[in-house]
Formats: C-alpha cells, sequence, structure tokens
C-alpha cells in the first residue's frame, strides 16, 4: 500500500526512462559517420530538443509541487518520473554534446545540468536512506515531546541543585544555558556539539567555562565530586544530578541527530534547485546563440 | 376573579403573590416569554435564581459571536435578537427588559412547584411563597452546580466557576474536584496564586491526559499542593492566629487525621445536579429513563400537568430563537390566541411542489396517519421531527441513495413505492410500500448503505436526518423497539438469507437478542464452549489468541461482518477471543437458528465456509509475524476501530516536507486541518492529528445546531451553520476538531476538522500532494492487509 517513489507503479518510469535512452543510444550509434557526431545535425537537434523539453518539464516540478488542486496526476508520480528522467536526461544530453566541450555557455549550461542532476542524485539516495533513520532515532516520539522531555529534566535537575550549595544550581543552570543545538549550518549538518558549561573552581579558585559535548564536562565533574563526597543526602542528589545529566545527554543526541538529518533531507534542495535556475539561464543563451550563428 | 396586576417593583412585605403567568428561569426563552406577557399587559413574574439574565450567556468568554441558527427560521419575541457579540445580545435584552417593565426577580430559586391550573403554588428557597395560575418552565438543562455540602458552604468565599484566573493574585486558594473543569482552574490559578487541589481519590483519572499531565508536573514541582484521599469537612473563618494567612479556613479529613487549610478562596467544580430530578418532582413525566429522553409536550408546550409550560433546551429545543419564539407563543398559547406556530411557513413551503393537499397541518395529520411507525407519536413531537426532515417526491425510477453510499438518514414511504436492490453478485430486488421505512441499518451502525433505493411512481418519501431520528428513539421506546425489531430482521436477511421472505424470518429474528458490548468487553473467550453467533451492527471488534503466555490481536472486523461462526461450523470451542474494540451492539443468532438458516440456504454453508477458510489463512499469517499483532493492537488504540478513513503515514518514506499541511492549508482557506508531526507512532507508522471519520461520530453527538453531517462518500464535515460552540471539540477524542475563524479576525470562530477535501476533483490533497508516497488513507475493509504488509516492511 505504501510504496516508495522508485518504486511508484511497478517502476513504470523507469522502463519508460530506459527506453528512451536506449532509443537514444541506438539512434547515436546508428548515425552515419561521415556527419560530425555534435549538436549540429538532425539527430543532434532532435536530441537537443527533446533534452530541452525535459529540462523544462523537470524544472515544473516546482509549479506542480504548489498547485494542490492539480489533477494532474499524483505528486509523487511526477517526482518519480522526475527521478529516472531526470538520470535519462544526462544521456541524452551527452549525446546530444557530441562530446565536444569547451570554455563556452554551451559547455556552462551541460556542466549546470550535470550539477543538478549530482545533487538530484544525491537528494535521491538521502530521500531513500533518511526518513527511515530519522523515524528510529525519534523512537515513535514528536519532536516537541523530546524537547518537552528536555524542558523536563532541566526543571528537575534545578530542584535537585537546589538541595545542594549554591555552586550546583550554576552549574545545572549553566549546562541548561550553554546548550547548543544547531547552531549554523555546518555544525547542524555535522552534528557537532558546541556545548559549553561554566564550571566552579576547584577548592576555591574562579569559575572557568569549559567545552561541554555530550554534557562530558558535567558529567566528569559530577563524578568527580560523587566519589569525595561523605555526606549521604548529598551524595544522594549528586548521584540523582549525575543520571538526569545522563538522560539529558541521551536525549540532546536524539535531538541534534534528528536536526542533523532534517538538515541534510533539505540542504541539497539548496543546491538543485537555484543551479536549475543557473541552467535555464544558460540554456535559453545556448539555444539562443546556437539559432543566431547558425 | 380579577387578577392582581404586578408591580414592576417587587415589594418584599407581601408574603405571597398571585399572577396569571409564572416564568421560571431567565434564559432566551423565559425572557422573551415574561417581556411579551409585560407587553400583552398580563400579570406575570419572571424568576431567576442567578443575580442576572440569560446566566449562561453572561458565563460566554468576553466579545464572543453569539449565532442566531436556524437562519431561515423568523424571530418572534418583543426582544431583539440577531448574530452579535455576547455584549451586544445581553445590553438589547437588558434594554426590553427595562422598556417593557419585565418584573423580574433575580436571586429567586425555586425549590418546589405544586398544584395545578389555575392554583399553583411555588415555593422559593427561604420559604417564600408565590401563586400562579400557570407556570412556564424555561430553566434549560445545565442544571445547578453541585454545592459543597459541608458546614459554611455559604460563605462569600466559596465560588462555583472561575470567569477569570488572572482576577486573583497572591491568595491562598482552595480548588474542590480533579475533573476537567478543577484541573483547568487549578492551572489557570497556580502561577501566581497558593492553589492547593483536594482530591478524593489517589488518580486524576476523569480528566484529560492534558490536564492530568500538567496538573501532575506542577504537584511534582512544588508549584500546586495536592491532598489525596481527603474530604471536605467544613469552612470556617480564621481564628485569631491563623488571621494572618488567610480570612478562612477549610479544614479537611486526611488519612492521617484532620487539616486546617488557610483559603482566601475555595472553587468547588464537582459537577452539576441535572435539573430532570427538580422538573419530575413538579409531577412532569418522562417517557423513559435514558437522561436524552424529553417530557411529552403539546402542540402548545403544555406538559402533562395542566398548566405547566416547558419550552427551550429543557422541552429539547436547544437553540437560542426556538426558545424565544416559543416564549413567545406560550404566552399567546396561555392566554387562549390561536396563532401559527412560527415554523409555519417554513412548512408551507417544504411541502410546495408535493403531490398532496395544501395545507400544513392536514398534511402532516396526513403523514403520521400513513406511517405506522409515528402513529403513536404526539404531534408536537412529531412535528419537530419533520421540521427537521425534507419531504420528496423523486421522479419514478430515480436513485433515492446507492449502495456503499455513507449516508446515514432515514426514510419512511408517505405514499407509493420504492424497490431495493440487495446482494453482490446476484442481485435482487424487493419492494416496500406505503408507510414502510427504510434505512435504519446504516443509521442504527454508521455503516455504508447496504443496497440501492429505487423510487417507484408516484412516491413521496419523508427522510428524517439520523440526529433526528436519534433525539426520537432515546425519547420514545416504542419507535425504538420496531426500529430494532425490523434491523435484526433485514440484518439477518442480509448476511446469511437473501432470497427469505420476511415471514419466514420471523421466527429466527424474534429469537435473535441485541447485545451491547463496552470498550474492551469480550464477546466470548478462546475455549469457551461455542453456543452463539454474533453480526457486528455498530462499532468493531478485534480478535486475539494467547500465543506464547500473552494475547495476540489477530485481526479486526468493522460492523457489518459475522464472528464466532468458526466454533459453529467446526467444533464446539471457541478457538480466539473476540473483544468490542469501540462500544459496539450485536445481533446474536443461537446455534440452533443458525443451522436452521444453513438448511434453508444450501449456499450459505459454502459461503461461510469460504469466510472459516479465508479467516484460518490470514490467522495463520498473522502468526508468523509477531509485529503485527502489535500494530493493530496500537492502531486500535488510536481509534481506527471506529474509522472509516484515516490518514497513515509512513515513516520509512516521509522526508518531513510538510507538503501535506500546506496542501491542506491552501486547499481549505489557509488552515491546515491536519498535524503532520503531533500524533502518535508505532512500528513506522505514524497516527498524525487528523479525522478519522468514526462511523458512530463522538462530535457529532451534541452539536445544538446539527451542523456535523456525513456525505454519502463517509466523510464526516462541518456545515456552514456552526454555532462556534465547541462540544464537538471536546467531544473528539482525537483532538482533530479546532475552532478557528475562516478569513478575517473579526469573523466568529467555527469548527474546522478533514473534510476530505469534498468537493475536489481528485480527493484528499494531503494524500494527492504527498511526493514520496507516505502519507495514504486506509479505510477499514484495507485494515488488516495494510497492517500485514505494514509489518512485514519493519
Amino acid at each position: 500500500m505504501h510504496e516508495s517513489l522508485l518504486a511508484y507503479r511497478r517502476k513504470r518510469f523507469l522502463w519508460i526512462a530506459v527506453a528512451l535512452v536506449l532509443i537514444c543510444v541506438l539512434a547515436y550509434a546508428l548515425q552515419d559517420d561521415a556527419e560530425p557526431h555534435d549538436g549540429g545535425t538532425w539527430l543532434g537537434y532532435t536530441l537537443g530538443g527533446i533534452g530541452a523539453a525535459l529540462i523544462l518539464w523537470l524544472a515544473a516540478l516546482g509549479l506542480r509541487k504548489r498547485s494542490y488542486r492539480s489533477t494532474l496526476g499524483s505528486l509523487q508520480g511526477w517526482v518519480s518520473a522526475h527521478v529516472y528522467l531526470g538520470l535519462a536526461l544526462l544521456v541524452i544530453v551527452t549525446l546530444h554534446t557530441g562530446f565536444q566541450f569547451g570554455w563556452n555557455v554551451h559547455t556552462l549550461a551541460y556542466v549546470l545540468m550535470c550539477l543538478v542532476i549530482a545533487s538530484g542524485v544525491v537528494g535521491v539516495v538521502l530521500y531513500v536512506r533518511y526518513p527511515r533513520e530519522l523515524s528510529a532515532n525519534r523512537a515513535s516520539l514528536t519532536r516537541a515531546q523530546l524537547t518537552g522531555q528536555l524542558a523536563e529534566i532541566d526543571a528537575r535537575s534545578l530542584r535537585v541543585a537546589g538541595r545542594l550549595p549554591p555552586e550546583y544550581r550554576d552549574l545545572a543552570q549553566s549546562a541548561r544555558d550553554r546548550t547548543r543545538l544547531g547552531d549554523g549550518v555546518l555544525a547542524l549538518l555535522r552534528g557537532a556539539d558546541r556545548s559549553q558549561v561554566l564550571l566552579p573552581g576547584a577548592a576555591g579558585g574562579g569559575a572557568s567555562i569549559v567545552m561541554n559535548p555530550g554534557q562530558r564536562a558535567v558529567i566528569d565533574f559530577l563524578s568527580e565530586r560523587l566519589s569525595r563526597s561523605s555526606d549521604g543526602a548529598q551524595t544522594q542528589a549528586l548521584t540523582e544530578l549525575m543520571s538526569l545529566a545522563a538522560a539529558r545527554r541521551v536525549l540532546l543526541e536524539q535531538l541534534r541527530r534528528d536536526a542533523q538529518l532534517k538538515a541534510w533531507l533539505q540542504i541539497w534542495l539548496y543546491v538543485h534547485v537555484p543551479v536549475t535556475f543557473g541552467l535555464l539561464a544558460a540554456l535559453i543563451a545556448h539555444v539562443l546563440s546556437v539559432f543566431l550563428y547558425w | 376573579m380579577e387578577l392582581p396586576r404586578s408591580s414592576p417593583v417587587h415589594d418584599a412585605a407581601q408574603m405571597s403573590e398571585r399572577f396569571k403567568i409564572a416564568v421560571i428561569g431567565a434564559g432566551p426563552g423565559g425572557l422573551s416569554a415574561a417581556t411579551h406577557a409585560a407587553e400583552l399587559g398580563v400579570s406575570h413574574v419572571l424568576l431567576e435564581q442567578s443575580g442576572a439574565p440569560a446566566n449562561t450567556i453572561q458565563r460566554f468568554q468576553k466579545r464572543k459571536h453569539v449565532m442566531a441558527e436556524p437562519g431561515v427560521l423568523p424571530l418572534r419575541s418583543p426582544l431583539v435578537f440577531g448574530p452579535a457579540r455576547r455584549e451586544e445580545v445581553l445590553a438589547a435584552w437588558t434594554e426590553g427588559l427595562a422598556k417593557h417593565h419585565v418584573n423580574v426577580r433575580y436571586n429567586a430559586k425555586v425549590t418546589n412547584i405544586s398544584g395545578a391550573r389555575p392554583e399553583f403554588v411555588i415555593t422559593l428557597a427561604g420559604g417564600e411563597q408565590i401563586l400562579a395560575e400557570t407556570v412556564v418552565f424555561a430553566i434549560g438543562l445545565q442544571g445547578n452546580p453541585r454545592q459543597l455540602g459541608i458546614p459554611g458552604e455559604d460563605l462569600p468565599c466559596v465560588q462555583y466557576q472561575l470567569d477569570d484566573p488572572e482576577e486573583y493574585r497572591d491568595e491562598a486558594i482552595i480548588v474542590v474536584g480533579v475533573g476537567d473543569a478543577g484541573l483547568e482552574n487549578a492551572l489557570g490559578l497556580h502561577g501566581h496564586n497558593r492553589v492547593t487541589l483536594l482530591n478524593t481519590g489517589t488518580e486524576f483519572d476523569r480528566a484529560k491526559e492534558g490536564n492530568r499531565n500538567a496538573v501532575l508536573q506542577a504537584i511534582d514541582a512544588a508549584a500546586m499542593s495536592c491532598y489525596y484521599s481527603s474530604k471536605a469537612v467544613a469552612l470556617e473563618l480564621a481564628n485569631e492566629a491563623e488571621q494572618a494567612q488567610a480570612p478562612y479556613v477549610f479544614i479537611i479529613d486526611i488519612p492521617t487525621g484532620q487539616a486546617r487549610l488557610p483559603a482566601h478562596r475555595v472553587i468547588a467544580r464537582i459537577g452539576a445536579v441535572a435539573p430532570r430530578k427538580f422538573v419530575e418532582s413538579c409531577g412532569i413525566v418522562f417517557p423513559s429513563a435514558d437522561p436524552t429522553s424529553l417530557p411529552a409536550l403539546s402542540l402548545q408546550y403544555e406538559s402533562n400537568v395542566q398548566g405547566l409550560y416547558v419550552i427551550g433546551a429543557l422541552g429539547g429545543y436547544p437553540l437560542i430563537k426556538q426558545a424565544m419564539n416559543q416564549g413567545f407563543e406560550v404566552v399567546e398559547y396561555i392566554l387562549g390566541h390561536k396563532i401559527e406556530p412560527a415554523d409555519h411557513p417554513l412548512f408551507v413551503e417544504k411541502f410546495r411542489r408535493l403531490p398532496l393537499p395544501q395545507n400544513v397541518d392536514a398534511i402532516l395529520a396526513f403523514i403520521q396517519q400513513r406511517v405506522p411507525l409515528y402513529r403513536d407519536l404526539n404531534t408536537l413531537m412529531f412535528r419537530e421531527l419533520a421540521l427537521g426532515s425534507d419531504v420528496h417526491a423523486p421522479q419514478a425510477g430515480s436513485v433515492i441513495f446507492r449502495k456503499n453510499d455513507y449516508s446515514n438518514s432515514f426514510y419512511v414511504i408517505v405514499q407509493g413505492s420504492v424497490e431495493i436492490e440487495l446482494g453482490d453478485s446476484d442481485r435482487y430486488r424487493l419492494t416496500l410500500g406505503e408507510g414502510e421505512f427504510f434505512g435504519e441499518i446504516s443509521l442504527l451502525s454508521g455503516r455504508r448503505r447496504s443496497g440501492t433505493v429505487y423510487a417507484g411512481a408516484g412516491c413521496v418519501l419523508l427522510e428524517s436526518p439520523r440526529r433526528e431520528i436519534n433525539k426520537l428513539l432515546s425519547s420514545v421506546e416504542a419507535v425504538k423497539r420496531v426500529l430494532d425489531q425490523q434491523f435484526i430482521a433485514r440484518a439477518i436477511r442480509a448476511a446469511f438469507a437473501p432470497q427469505a421472505s420476511q415471514e419466514d424470518l420471523k421466527p429466527i429474528a424474534d429469537r435473535a437478542q441485541l447485545k451491547r458490548y463496552k470498550t474492551d468487553e469480550a464477546l466470548f473467550h478462546e475455549g469457551d464452549s461455542a453456543d452463539t453467533l454474533h453480526l457486528v451492527r455498530s462499532g468493531s471488534v478485534a480478535i486475539s489468541r494467547m500465543l506464547g503466555g500473552r494475547e495476540v490481536v489477530t485481526s479486526y472486523l468493522a460492523a457489518g461482518n459475522y464472528v464466532g461462526e468458526m466454533g459453529l461450523m467446526g467444533g464446539t470451542r471457541r478457538s480466539a477471543t473476540v473483544k468490542a474494540t469501540v462500544p459496539t451492539e450485536t445481533v446474536c443468532l443461537d446455534a440452533a437458528s443458525f443451522s436452521q438458516l444453513l438448511e434453508r440456504n444450501p449456499r450459505l454453508r459454502d459461503a461461510v465456509q469460504a469466510t472459516v477458510r479465508k479467516r484460518i489463512a490470514a490467522n495463520v499469517e498473522m502468526q508468523s509475524q509477531p509485529q503485527a499483532g502489535d500494530l493493530i493492537s496500537f492502531l486500535l488504540r488510536q481509534g481506527l476501530g471506529e474509522a472509516t478513513d484515516v490518514l497513515l503515514i509512513d515513516e520509512t518514506l516521509c522526508v518531513g516536507c510538510d507538503n501535506c499541511e500546506k496542501a491542506c492549508a491552501a486547499t481549505h482557506d489557509g488552515t491546515s486541518r491536519l498535524g503532520r508531526e503531533a500524533g502518535p507512532t508505532f512500528a513506522h507508522v505514524h497516527v498524525p492529528t487528523s479525522c478519522r471519520h468514526c462511523e458512530n461520530p463522538q462530535c457529532m453527538k451534541d452539536c445544538p445546531p446539527d451542523a456535523i453531517r456525513r456525505a454519502p462518500n463517509g466523510e464526516v464535515f462541518i456545515g456552514d451553520n456552526c454555532i462556534g460552540c465547541g462540544n464537538c471539540e471536546r467531544n473528539c477524542p482525537y483532538g482533530v476538531i479546532h475552532m478557528e475563524t475562516s478569513g478575517s479576525k473579526d469573523d466568529a470562530k467555527k469548527a474546522v476538522k478533514c473534510d476530505m477535501c469534498s468537493g475536489q476533483a481528485g480527493g484528499p490533497a494531503c494524500v494527492r500532494a504527498c511526493p514520496t508516497g507516505a502519507a495514504i488513507r486506509v479505510s477499514p475493509e484495507k485494515f488488516v492487509e495494510f497492517v500485514s504488509r505494514a509489518a512485514r516492511s519493519v
């Protein structure tokens, strides 16, 4: 019942794309060797025409995606066709070039097209791999529920810390305040943890801000204090604080991974779509220049 | 005898006054009645227990838009009323009361009414008695808040409602009652007051999950305190030592003894006392014990007690305009004037194109006489039913409804006949004639139509919507009995003996029983001896078996299917446990009846055996996928047991682009009716917050203007006549209904929810807009198949 976009209707569009590619390759191979194998022949024009039409249609997905009332096929069908025909485009246009490249607008258009297709392939791989990971990482919870749990743990940490000397309250508060989630595109994509914490200094020394990735610094600090604690009530509170810090670490990892996967699912579009516009511009320049200098 | 004229100002020294009309309750109906009496110069008194008119509307949120449904009904009242803000409505009424010098007595709580026309004795709290020739009951259905019932409950610090939690600061406030009302009050107050909750038990299980969690969190964080297993004992003025903390003390019993809690304020939210007991104590008879049943009234709104009239919600008319019209009319009737009811022109319009004589009362009487089912109804009740119904004169051969339509209205044949086409592969037709009815199967089960109905020549039909019939069924036992009997006979025929006549099946139908099961109640257990077969008439059931010491759900059956056939066909022991997943009704056949059916119809044995084979195969399939059972259990908990169409998201495909929500918003005035991310997930199957289009929708239950309907394609939708009361939002167990303004901010809020994109070509936009195929809609027939596939892909 649930069918992935690659498997859509028994891979209908894969077979269409394969057939299209085979016909083009066959036509190219059977071409009269007397003529140069480039865009200037009748076959070249035909391949170029097919390529240009495909590019326009592929770019039209952006419009179809936003036509929410459209009854022109399902969006899933469009995306499935978009993937397979987009891959076919690479072969068709490469044949159209006749493998003649140079420092000109024609090759620019070709390179941009390759960039769009490459980013699209990345997108497909991400779309196929990441949703399952995203779902597994959240373990049946929503992001709102995870952040809710985090807020609850933070509140409990502050309450438990309140039973200890004031420096622990400061510690819990700063661990909370200096936790970083996201923090820039690169950090988001790498899943980097740039959290910090203000650690109380040892034996009367001044407090210092240290990096706290994976809440490591807090956990280390607490375990060190715990190993030296002799007061029963204090040990109890420290143990609680420790287990809260550990739970915090797990939740933060989940949230960070969630944000990372979501970022990857979106970032490729920031290449795919703008370069598509560049491609359309280069394509127009390519077509105009070809016809003007005919 | 000359009656004394009422004076606008009540003279307290006068121990008992005598009026022509005493109106009890200053709601819309009562206000309208008293003002009309004042306008006509009739001696009257309006008794209101609270301190102001229109108590319910007073309690509306500030600036709330008050609707004036039904729009087609003209208003008949000396008071002004139309769709407007709460403040405007109240101001207009207050002005009307002053202008006509209406004799209102506020804070006059009636404790007893005795006597009959022309001498009623009305006793007020405090013992004062008022004499009246006639009494108009206009007290509504809200009832009075249940009192604390302890010494000191009259102290001014006790209140039974909380209008604005922001009004109170730094007070010690005790909230009694742990239902949603109590918890919501406590939560609203606890940020800036010291709130103590009093819980007579140890749990908060009567409240919604959200409220419960928020309160437990607040208690855990010591932001609110709570006494469990506690009981209110008394409320007193604080003694000198305690004065410093708060002016009052609330004394409670707790498991370890007694506690004295300082209090500025006590808020009691311990439910309401329904007015029915009081109404009955005045001699008014209700036709059944069903809490929704209405007192029997004459066309002039007179109850069985002569001179005692009932108008408004208590008489079954919950809308403001209806109640106001009745207030006007009841005064006219009391004075002996003959006026046409306000709905008269509506009937004229309704009957205009009928091939019947053109006189409203005559047509109504004619219809009622033709239809045995309605013959014993009182005329007012029938008129109400007819007003809510449609009369059709369809052309011969035209389709009334089609098999598998989701409509649920109920038809009676006033004139002519209809033909019903039943059966799947071998179709056959039955003819129903004058006075007979059809459509009850879908009405009672919430399921699709089981056959197609064609109009015969000269056919006139009365089509009543589900709500009107349900109102009737809860009030008139006889109608319910007849419908149930007919349902059983027709259900048996449709399932097992399509060719048999009604008479042939009568002995079997008479032996069949209608059984009701609560959620999770077992129809039978694995290992029980098998002696009955169940036809599921409404609701749905889950089938489970003990596997490795654990109960595993292996299948699910929606209404319209039968269960228990395996035991009857094969062995004598049940091979599985069958439990209701939602409140469920079944038609129960004993073994002897079933074997009689098998004898009658040689093909039935083959058909049932085929079903048995299919089920055994499905069982084996499900047992090889242990996670499938868990997935079924999960989905049933999400309400799929009563769903007809539900949106599910496969999380292994969803990239979180939210195009489904964007598509929903773009096709519905900019507001998405689905929350993609919210909602539970199990085994990568996510159930977003979106309407399940339940078979027996809870949202429909309590909709004053009957705005929630079911379209032929199954969609449960909210019509334009929604008055924005929010009942459906509260009643929906799945949280899928929201109150939204449609366009500009000034518009009144109305309920919105998924309408399955009715009227849009191509079906639901959410599914069509999903780029990866993650979003699909599933109906119960495909449910088990879906689970089996989903479980395999985990």
